[in-house]
């Protein structure tokens, strides 16, 4: 299978404080990743190192076979190809909902903004938000935040879909619309990685499960072997401790 | 003194006044508006993560570095010592015999350029990290995330501290008699002179500047409620795409 994204030997340090170590890993086309793993293990550091929003302290991260952490390489150009979802949506203040989904498409990619809308409307349709095209994120919940952030991604048409906790911010009654659209994305045969503590999700859309702990990665494997089969010892600890 | 011969004084001398409260407003609408995209275009510069590479972060000092010179030096000094400085400077030191005018409008603007840039910076550090992270995340450079994301915020959270710069300088532009621009202080100390009355033209002008100050102050609150925008929103039940640019509903340009 075709890998789109590839980290090799990814380390990463705040000041003496090792958050990842060593990280070998990648992403294969079309397929759904989820990384689990507690709280401090390393797995939102790993993500934001993936589209650079921290600068990884070694390693490599290949892309289309280039090593984008070379110095010569434009990290725009990269970022703009990887949507990325919050865990606190960071949807742009100044912007409605339709220039949130529209502003990356005309800025970044240069799209003419008749296109642009068509894009915008088209995804927002996809995550059932296109009603609220003329709304300001502050008069959103938080569910329609984190769609209308999906909706923002998926306007630049990415390779790949990082989600950082997209639940982690939301209310108990407002986690299942924003995991549905996130499962039916998973059908479309998109890239997705996703980081999160929903274990019933991961279970039933991941194609591999990745558990971190400590700043590595202890084992990884098909959702059956990680959720039911576990080798190691520490993710038989996490899973206890997180499914009772 | 008497109400009868304030109103004379008025109805003598009006066109002094009037060109005095022009001059004065025509001095701080220019300065605080220069001085605002100054002091922008410093709070962004001021702003820029230091880059990877090494020749490019020693440039990105050298300016830091003039920057701060140049914002300490001219919030460190009166205004009124820059005036004569700048005014009588520039005769003396290059013989250029500058327009008193224009001279006002420079020494304006370099001033609140000063004050504004340390503004904007405050309101770049106020906007939430996660603003620039996500602006990051679909590819915009820094001057696309300041531009399109950040500074339309910076903006809005600003105005009032703006405003308050220009309140201050309508005010402040009375100091700039001293190179003789005719501003209001200037022409109702011209009037004073002529009719050997202090009170009076004083009196009038002190009605006109808070005239002038209070009308600034009432626009930019009416600006910030425009800014605001409405506080509902309309749904969009099938949206017909012709429809759907119009201004209101774009902001990107």
């Amino acid at each position: 299978m075709q890998n789109v994204i590839e980290v090799q030997h990814l380390s990463k340090s705040f000041g003496n404080h090792e958050v990842l170590k060593d990280i070998d890993f990648s992403v294969n086309k079309g397929e759904v990743v989820c990384i689990i793993g507690s709280s401090g293990s390393g797995k939102s550091t790993l993500l934001r190192c993936i589209n650079l929003l921290e600068k990884p302290s070694g390693g490599q991260i290949i892309y289309h076979g280039e090593n984008i952490l070379d110095e010569k390489h434009d990290i725009h150009a990269y970022r703009k190809k990887l949507g990325m979802v919050f865990q606190q949506f960071n949807l742009f203040n100044n912007h409605n909902v339709l220039s949130n989904c529209m502003v990356g498409q005309v800025k970044v990619i240069k799209r003419s903004k008749e296109d642009a809308e068509k894009v915008a409307l088209k995804y927002l349709k996809v995550v059932g938000m296109d009603q609220y095209v003329n709304a300001k994120p502050k008069q959103l919940s938080g569910g329609q935040k984190q769609r209308v952030a999906i909706a923002r991604a998926l306007s630049m048409e990415p390779d790949v879909m990082l989600f950082d906790e997209p639940t982690s911010a939301l209310d108990p009654e407002m986690v299942g619309e924003v995991l549905k659209v996130m499962k039916e994305l998973a059908g479309t045969g998109l890239t997705m990685l996703i980081v999160t503590h929903e274990m019933e999700f991961a279970k039933e859309v991941a194609d591999r499960v990745v558990f971190m702990d400590k700043g590595v990665i202890a084992e990884e494997g098909t959702p059956e072997q990680i959720f039911n089969n576990p080798k190691e010892d520490r993710t038989k600890a996490f899973l206890k401790r997180t499914l009772s | 003194m008497s109400i009868e011969y304030i109103i004379s004084m008025i109805t003598n001398n009006w066109p002094m006044f009037l060109r005095g409260a022009g001059m004065t407003l025509l001095i701080s609408i220019i300065g605080t508006i220069f001085g605002a995209v100054i002091g922008l275009l410093a709070g962004v510069i001021r702003t820029i993560p230091t880059p990877e590479r090494k020749l490019k972060r020693i440039v990105l000092k050298i300016v830091n570095l003039i920057l701060s010179v140049y914002i300490e030096f001219f919030r460190g000094t009166p205004m009124l010592v820059q005036a004569m400085v700048i005014f009588y400077g520039s005769a003396l030191a290059f013989g250029i015999d500058m327009d008193r005018t224009m001279a006002a409008i420079f020494i304006v603007s370099i001033n609140t350029g000063a004050y504004m840039a340390e503004i904007v910076r405050g309101g770049v550090i106020s906007i939430d990290k996660g603003q620039f992270e996500a602006a990051q995340a679909i590819g915009m450079n820094h001057f696309q995330t300041m531009w399109s994301v950040v500074l339309p915020q910076v903006i809005r959270n600003i105005l009032p501290a703006t405003g308050n710069q220009f309140i201050i300088n309508i005010k402040d532009t009375s100091v700039l008699n001293v190179i003789g621009v005719t501003e209001l202080y200037f022409q109702a100390k011209t009037v004073a002179g002529i009719s050997f009355k202090y009170f009076e033209p004083f009196f009038i002008a002190c009605i006109l500047y808070f005239v002038m100050t209070f009308t600034v102050t009432l626009i930019l609150r009416y600006i910030e409620r425009k800014l605001d925008g409405p506080e509902n929103y309309s749904m969009i039940g099938q949206p017909p795409p012709q429809l759907m640019l119009t201004k209101s509903n774009t902001n990107i340009d």
